[in-house]
């Protein structure tokens, strides 16, 4: 069926660059805002989840947990349902209300040495709104985005909006190394943490104000104009067999297997690197950041090639590259990052040791730190640390830590292995807006698309570091594999091989109508 | 193609019993049974949002496609 906007042609293409720019400038804020809480977790925890209180640990655990699984769906539920009666204009941008307040409140609260355990119980409320938020936020611009756009043209269109979650990680870490590099290390761990979380007001400001002069949907507006929208968008979606088919098949067929891939793209390259390659921080970060960089261009690549051959084979294509190439790449990049392949210039070692005494108990801390050098420009530092009590005479057990600064030849090739993971993610992620809105109709669009992109995402995908980490603890607990680093990529091969062979067998080879 | 969408029923529901049992008795009990807790957390989203969502999700989809309601789909 042809589809008619019922705005004149002219009117539709002055406004739809101010379509897309409002809607994924909100969006991005929004990842920003989500991102921040996350990288700077460790200091967060320092602040308000003392680990020496167990309460406090397992509010801690809750706001991970909870935030990135549990309320995503329900603010997918809560806020696609308004979208659906209300409309999608009002919704995102209350959404992008609640997340700005949410994370300007979390940066201004007091930690836990000033107000005790009402600053986790604060901390755990507020990221729980910020998971609500958005939950909302996406489908309400991508539907919003894709009914502005013409028919041909919505991969493309909606694909900017894709840009934005991994244009979001990337301000962030680079607004928190920014902030860190700007002043002292005591500095940033007593206030300079808080300056992302309250940076975000000024940009939640600006935002809100661009899109509060945005016009409704024109394919909502008609709707409503016609008396076709839903009273009752969570019935419609989930209670009648022929809409709810699809929200399982999308979720299926689709958004499991891009949730895995995006988050073992983004998230678990960069925990591999520093948890398992033990890279320096800093490094990771840059390694990380270039690639996201030097990736995002190509979600909208991916996102007009899908309006040319159709959105299927593209994000099919995504996941079986990601199947069979994980373990390959996941193992070049520890072999670039392990000493054991590195010729060490024995002569340049260095090693440093100083003791040092605790004013306050008197106890004694040794801290020995050597240095290995290799012949492709690598240091590899290894700091072991040994207290001695007051009355002791010998020093505990040494706790052995240390990180390696990869050379540049191995930095440049560490950056184009996580490239080609971030380029499986803009497969699979570029044109799944665009996919999802094209499943569902108008009335119960923004409540069915936005449920099953959160659980695939929220669940799946967020799940993916905790997975991954058992199963390669598991391995290496059990000491029985050659490479048990690899383990944790199980996850997401798996899920991504079952939603492969559901999506071929059973989604749609054409591109829809969005009507 | 249909007969194959339709025979996969069977392997979808399969898959969503294996989940929920794997969830349940391999992850949840022990975690709920360690007396620690930061396992509390996972041991109740395993128990009551995944495994609801992999075993019921996938029961209801394989049903679907063994009565032949992806049939038209493609």
């Amino acid at each position: 069926m042809q589809e008619t906007i019922p705005v004149d042609e002219t009117t539709r293409k002055k406004t739809l660059w101010k379509v897309i720019g409002a809607s994924s400038l909100g969006t991005l804020i929004e990842w920003y805002d989500f991102y921040i809480f996350g990288s700077l977790a460790i200091i967060i925890s320092t602040k308000f989840f003392p680990p020496d209180n167990p309460t406090a640990a397992f509010l801690s655990t809750l706001a991970t947990f909870a935030a990135g699984f549990v309320v995503r769906p329900f603010g997918a539920l809560f806020f696609g349902r308004l979208g659906d009666i209300i409309g999608r204009k009002y919704t995102f941008m209350v959404t992008l209300l609640v997340m700005g307040l949410a994370t300007c409140a979390i940066g201004l609260v007091p930690g836990y040495e000033t107000i005790g355990f009402a600053a986790p119980i604060i901390v755990l409320v507020l990221r729980l709104l910020q998971g609500l938020a958005l939950g909302g936020e996406y489908g309400g611009a991508a539907t919003y985005v894709a009914e502005y756009s013409e028919p041909g043209k919505r991969g493309y269109r909606t694909s900017w909006i894709q840009t934005t979650a991994t244009f979001g990680l990337f301000i962030s870490l680079a607004v928190i190394m920014l902030t860190k590099n700007s002043m002292s290390a005591e500095a940033f761990d007593e206030w300079g943490w808080r300056l992302p979380f309250l940076i975000s007001s000024v940009m939640v400001v600006v935002s809100y104000f661009i899109r509060r002069n945005m016009d409704e949907s024109p394919l909502f507006k008609k709707a409503k104009s016609e008396g076709n929208t839903s009273a009752n968008p969570l019935r419609e979606s989930f209670g009648k067999k022929y809409n709810f088919k699809f929200v399982l098949l999308a979720l299926f067929g689709a958004t499991m297997g891009q949730g895995v891939i995006w988050y073992t793209g983004q998230f678990y390259a960069l925990s591999f690197l520093q948890n398992v390659c033990k890279v320096d921080f800093d490094q990771t970060n840059y390694i990380i950041g270039a690639a996201l960089l030097a990736g995002t261009g190509f979600f909208v690549f991916f996102g007009w090639l899908s309006d040319k051959v159709g959105r299927k084979p593209i994000m099919l294509a995504g996941m079986l590259l990601a199947i069979l190439t994980y373990r390959p790449i996941f193992d070049r990049i520890y072999q670039l990052t392990d000493t054991g392949n590195k010729t060490e210039l024995v002569d340049q070692y260095t090693s440093r040791q100083h003791v040092e005494m605790d004013g306050d108990t008197g106890d004694s801390l040794r801290v020995t730190t050597m240095e290995r050098f290799y012949a492709d420009g690598s240091v590899h530092t290894a700091v072991e640390t040994e207290t001695k009590a007051v009355g002791q005479s010998q020093f505990s057990a040494p706790i052995a830590t240390g990180h390696i600064h990869v050379g540049s030849g191995a930095f440049a090739s560490l950056v184009l292995l996580v490239f080609v993971l971030v380029l499986y993610v803009t497969m699979v992620y570029g044109p799944i807006a665009a996919f999802l809105v094209e499943m569902f109709p108008v009335r119960i669009r923004y409540t069915s698309m936005s449920l099953p992109y959160h659980i695939g995402n929220g669940i799946f995908g967020g799940l993916l570091p905790a997975v991954a980490t058992y199963l390669v603890a598991k391995a290496q607990f059990t000491n029985s594999l050659e490479k048990p680093y690899l383990e944790g990529l199980w996850y997401p091969i798996i899920i991504a091989g079952v939603s492969f062979v559901i999506g071929l067998l059973y989604l749609r080879n054409k591109n829809q109508n969005v009507q | 193609m249909n007969t194959i969408k339709r025979i996969l029923g069977v392997v979808w529901i399969a898959l969503g019993v294996a989940a929920g049992y794997y969830l349940i008795v391999s992850q949840a009990i022990p975690q709920f049974s360690s007396g620690r807790s930061e396992d509390l957390v996972p041991a109740i989203i395993y128990t009551f949002i995944l495994m609801p969502i992999i075993t019921g999700g996938l029961c209801i989809f394989g049903w679907y496609a063994l009565q032949g309601e992806y049939d038209e789909v493609a």
